[in-house]
């Protein structure tokens, strides 16, 4: 691990602009996938800025009849608040189908959203990499693909976001929360968020240099039942080959979102009009334009398939 | 020549070995300066003042600068477990956090639950159900089992829980996802949820 400066601020304001003043400076709040990064020298910040300390730790109700989570509420916590468990079922699946209950236990709301892809090219600092260092190649567009995107990556990259807890956001209609070094406030559509890596895919998400995020807000509860589905290759503790996230009626119509698929959560709302007629009229659509490699074209028929299943289960 | 020796003969051999590569990156050492931090942390039960280079994990804190070797490192990256502490009430990898961003934090590691001839609970269930084998996984299995078991009592949900609103049980299924983030590479997982399972019963 390369040396650093640490600082512990404690508000928002002031965690922003000490991001902003230094070069390579970088937030740090559960650290489970920053300080791994670090050891491997694939995130070499000069400076670290604990946000631990800025009291962002708490979930609380919104005028609009929704549930506004603070940046550092640990995945543990949200997946157990009464609220989430009553109303958010779908997000509290998807924080438990996901990591460790130690990792849970430490990850925060914020840095769950900010982890980094789990493609075996951007950890192995021996191959090239345009994520990890741009302009250096793409091994993975002829290489092991199996775990990687299908629809949405690009000529440059392939990589998938890794995470559970953004594609339950996604089908929420989740609204992150920022603000920045001038201390102005920002909300981001949790849909606008992650980037598709395009040429420049170093860049994860939309968020600005020295942006913090302080809060993701949901808007009032979806009826119907609550599902997150998770494919991968052994029972607990991996990432997901495919993931859905639903929220659907006994006739079939609700909501939908594929993770595991892309470099971010994947939905397409036009699709979910067509719930009813079942899985494979969806995925058509939601899958359409899918460039998937020999390696991963599995990753089709199974978001069909998990989706069925999903189907099933919200009508019995 | 004790295996400690010999563990650290295989390290000094792999140093050598990675200096080329290390060698590539000479132009950029002074940046890697070590920068001291302190850091005022309580260690079962103790109160300790330790001054570290800020990259000091909590793991490497206990282990190198505390000399509380019984908290393990396996993988050093959060994927087998080995290392888990109860850091305020919850265990967490204590490889993946640094030691100076728990400045007032309460530590409880493998010596903090219990010694020889004071066996914790979960510990002498360990011994008699034979949850282990070589034992290197056996501390962070045992600072994880105690958390689990205080986790379904306090209600936290998990990955197995059929329903999110009803009642939480230390069934096999639930010791078994729970108990997910450590790994034994010796197979003793079903001895660990019968020496589970007994003090989750005992506690019931």
């Amino acid at each position: 691990m390369r040396s650093f400066t640490y600082e512990r601020p404690s508000t928002p304001a002031e965690a922003a602009a000490a991001v902003a003043a230094k070069p390579n400076a970088k937030f740090i709040a559960g650290g489970t996938n920053l300080l791994d990064l670090m050891k491997l020298q694939i995130e070499t910040p000069a400076h670290l800025v604990d946000v631990n300390g800025l009291n962002l730790d708490t979930v609380e109700p919104t005028p609009e009849g929704g549930l506004r989570i603070g940046a550092l509420v640990r995945n543990t916590d949200l997946a157990a608040d009464a609220r989430v468990r009553r109303d958010y079922g779908v997000l509290s699946r998807a924080l438990l189908a996901g990591a460790s209950g130690q990792l849970r236990n430490k990850a925060t709301t914020a840095g769950n959203l900010l982890q980094r892809t789990r493609c075996p090219y951007f950890y192995d600092t021996a191959q090239a990499c345009n994520k990890r260092q741009p302009g250096s190649g793409c091994p993975a567009l002829d290489g092991v693909s199996r775990q990687l995107a299908v629809i949405g990556g690009s000529d440059a990259c392939i990589a998938t976001h890794p995470g559970d807890m953004a594609v339950a956001m996604r089908v929420l209609d989740a609204t992150v929360e920022t603000v920045d070094a001038a201390g102005a406030a920002r909300k981001i559509p949790v849909a606008e968020f992650h980037r598709l890596p395009g040429d420049t895919p170093e860049a994860d998400t939309t968020l600005r240099p020295g942006e913090l995020i302080t809060a993701v807000t949901l808007p009032k509860p979806v009826a119907g039942t609550h599902i997150y589905r998770k494919v991968r290759d052994r029972a607990s503790y991996a990432y997901a080959l495919v993931s859905v996230a639903a929220i659907l009626g006994k006739d079939g119509r609700g909501h939908v979102a594929f993770g595991g698929v892309a470099p971010r959560p994947w939905r397409v709302e036009a699709a979910e009009a067509d719930l009813p007629k079942g899985a494979k009229a969806v995925t058509d659509r939601v899958f359409a334009g899918a460039k998937p490699t020999e390696d991963n074209a599995y990753k089709l028929k199974l978001a069909e398939r998990t989706l069925t299943a999903a189907l099933t289960q919200a009508r019995a | 020549m004790s295996r400690r020796d010999l563990v650290a003969g295989a390290t000094a051999a792999a140093a050598l070995t990675a200096l080329p590569s290390s060698g590539a990156r000479a132009g950029s050492a002074a940046t890697d300066a070590p920068v001291m931090a302190k850091v005022a942390l309580t260690v079962n039960g103790q109160r300790r003042e330790l001054e570290l280079d800020a990259r000091t994990s909590l793991l490497d804190a206990a282990r190198e600068h505390l000399h509380l070797t019984g908290s393990k490192k396996g993988c050093d990256h959060g994927q087998c477990g080995a290392c888990t502490m109860i850091v305020d009430g919850r265990r967490i990898n204590s490889c993946l956090t640094l030691a100076v961003m728990h400045q007032g934090s309460e530590i409880t590691t493998i010596e903090g639950l219990g010694q020889p001839g004071n066996l914790h609970p979960m510990q002498a269930a360990f011994v008699a159900h034979d949850g282990y084998q070589c034992g290197y996984c056996t501390p962070g299995q045992i600072c994880s089992g105690v958390a689990v078991l205080a986790e379904i009592k306090a209600g936290i949900p998990s990955h197995v829980t059929a329903d999110l609103t009803g009642a939480m049980e230390a069934t096999p299924a639930e010791i078994r996802e729970r108990m997910s983030g450590n790994i034994c590479r010796c197979g003793a997982y079903s001895n660990i949820v019968e020496a589970m399972t007994e003090v989750a019963g005992r506690q019931a």
